[in-house]
């Protein structure tokens, strides 16, 4: 009853183009985009921005990344992990031989490292796709882990192999390392997380999402209407390997601290994919529920037998969130092919009709 | 949509022709030595039974394929070697005989996506999409909006493509290709399984488009009935080999033509 865009007319093609045409979801999304930046600040413990919010809109971010490439150009790609692996690496040698720049500058700038990496491993796809572009990808993840691994230059031949964040302050306030506030860092994750999903809105609702989504689903007929598949191709590696880029950054610099190789290898790769699949190919929305299912929900299941009083060991616990989580997804696979986002459009679909069935 | 009578070719002067064109996967020859031509502003048939390499000429026409041997000149321009968007650019469009949509878009966001070689706008634009990326989305938007009432496609805008029914997913192919607002049309088996009125509406529309953007098109049908009453000029392929060529009622009254497709006594 309350979600009905009967009577909203649009009279531009300006309004109707809108990606949020009807006036709800607006509203909708500025009580999400209020809570984000406003609630969760003041009144949400440390528990809950450090271990919950900064890591969900991380993984948030790397699955948008993947879903540009996987869900919008229909590129499988298993070398996630890797690419973001390229951005924490070129964020920390970036920030060691200048340490006087901005972080976010260098942050965000390590995204276009990550973009490089991405088209020469990109490159394949004009000749395989699917499962045997999964397997190239999976060339890069290897090699990548390989080099993060092998070669001390990465990590400042620290003893330990691992990448150690330092303090870098921004304005006088810390925003990376030790001494640094969760709130600032959550505001930092936060706000980049933000601009980036907007414009990666903005892109996939105009002629670049159009010709990846083309290209996506019949690339005979993309040739034709004019589209040049590897340019777009490229394209899709670069966009989405810099948004992976950026995630990893922000990983290791704003959640982790510090982070050795293994962090970055196939495991990652394949965690991203999943909240990709199960939050919906082809939906931004849809990335963020599939982010907040595989990683907020393990956290909330472990939560909950001692809140019942249930006395049972932690580890039990661990194994039996394993359980549930792979039931779970098992089952929202078979009910919902199309993920998460595709509940929700039935979600709303139904709330439009309400109280009829249809 | 384009005005009819370009700067660059003059109505009734021939827009392509396809010159001794041999076409062979290994050791099959698909096309021998066919040579033909499409005047501009004309409806031209290519018929013929099963596998007579028709579908072939026009995926060699747009590029698909590359001819072992021949030429085809297109808007007086002699072209060896052509990929399909390079022929895009030139100003050919396609249909396909098994409808070839972007199935997971709308209606509207597929007839759009047909005019992506016209949108210009960059990167820092379409990332921004405010300003002059907006300004070009609407305008086109405009041009998209004046063929979907062309083809009266207005209530399935919204739809996504795969939920349509065959014949609106014809007319939305259509669509797609008039979006690109082609000089030269392909159009292969546009009325393949349509049912009367089907037909009937599908030929209004091809007739439509020819008189009133003056698109040249050459189509592949096989009803008959349909060929004679659309097409100005009609030419005949049997495996491969051109064997008639002329108005549709020449062609009717040729032996070749009578032989092929009714077979002969051995």
């Amino acid at each position: 009853m309350l979600y009905r865009e009967a009577g909203q007319f649009k009279s531009s093609y300006t309004a109707d183009m809108a990606v949020f045409p009807i006036l709800q979801d607006r509203i909708g999304l500025g009580i999400v985009l209020f809570i984000a930046v406003v609630i969760i600040p003041y009144f949400g413990s440390s528990f809950l921005i450090q271990a919950i919010m900064i890591p969900f809109l991380i993984f948030s971010l790397a699955s948008i990344g993947l879903n540009l490439l996987t869900g919008y150009t229909g590129l499988l790609s298993l070398g996630t992990g890797a690419f973001m692996g390229v951005g924490a690496y070129a964020c920390y040698k970036l920030t060691t031989y200048f340490p006087g720049v901005n972080i976010i500058v260098w942050i965000l700038a390590s995204g276009f490292f990550s973009a490089a990496v991405g088209v020469v491993f990109g490159l394949p796809s004009l000749r395989i796709k699917g499962f045997y572009l999964a397997v190239a990808t999976l060339a890069a993840q290897f090699f990548l882990s390989w080099c993060f691994i092998r070669q001390p230059w990465f990590y400042n031949y620290n003893t330990s192999g691992a990448i150690e964040v330092p303090t870098r302050a921004l304005f006088g306030i810390p925003v990376t390392g030790a001494t640094s506030s969760f709130t600032t860092r959550y505001f930092v994750v936060l706000g980049i997380v933000i601009v980036m999903t907007w414009l990666a809105s903005n892109l996939v609702h105009g002629r670049i999402g159009r010709m990846w989504m083309a290209v996506r689903d019949m690339d005979l007929a993309a040739e034709l209407i004019g589209i040049r598949l590897l340019q777009t191709k490229l394209l899709a590696f670069a966009i989405s390997s810099f948004y992976s880029g950026v995630a990893g950054a922000l990983l290791v610099f704003m959640w982790y601290g510090s982070a050795e190789p293994s962090v970055f290898d196939v495991n990652l790769s394949f965690f991203i994919l999943f909240m990709v699949i199960i939050g919906g190919l082809g939906s931004l929305t849809g990335s963020f529920f599939g982010a907040a299912l595989i990683f907020i929900l393990p956290i909330v299941l472990r939560y909950i037998p001692p809140k019942l009083g249930i006395p049972i060991q932690s580890a039990t616990v661990d194994h039996i969130q394993y359980m549930v989580i792979g039931a779970l997804i098992v089952i929202f696979l078979i009910a919902e092919p199309a993920g998460l986002a595709r509940l929700w459009q039935i979600g709303k679909q139904k709330l439009r009709v309400w109280p009829f069935p249809y | 949509m384009r005005a009819p009578d370009g700067p660059d070719v003059m109505a009734g002067e021939v827009l392509l022709s396809v010159a001794n064109v041999s076409l062979s996967f290994g050791g099959v020859k698909a096309i021998s030595g066919v040579s033909f031509d499409i005047r501009k502003g004309e409806i031209r048939a290519i018929i013929g039974p099963n596998g007579a390499g028709k579908t072939s000429m026009l995926n060699v026409i747009n590029g698909f394929y590359q001819p072992q041997e021949g030429v085809i000149t297109f808007k007086g321009k002699a072209r060896a070697k052509m990929r399909p968007h390079d022929a895009a650019d030139g100003g050919i469009a396609r249909t396909f005989q098994n409808v070839a949509l972007f199935r997971g878009m709308t209606a509207l966001d597929n007839i759009m996506a047909g005019r992506t070689l016209k949108m210009h706008k960059n990167l820092f634009w379409q990332l921004l999409r405010h300003g002059p990326a907006m300004v070009e989305e609407v305008e086109h938007r405009h041009r998209v909006e004046e063929i979907i009432d062309f083809l009266k496609i207005q209530e399935i805008r919204r739809t996504p493509v795969a939920r349509l029914p065959y014949g609106l997913q014809k007319r939305v192919e259509l669509g797609r290709a008039l979006a690109m607002e082609p000089d030269l049309l392909l159009l292969d088996e546009p009325m393949a399984g349509m049912n009367i009125e089907e037909k009937e509406d599908m030929s209004r529309f091809i007739l439509d488009v020819n008189e009133h953007y003056g698109t040249t098109i050459a189509l592949i049908e096989h009803d008959m009935g349909v060929v004679m009453d659309l097409s100005d000029r009609v030419v005949v392929l049997d495996h491969g080999i051109k064997i008639a060529d002329g108005t549709p009622a020449e062609v009717m009254k040729n032996q070749a033509v009578i032989d092929a497709y009714l077979g002969v006594a051995h």
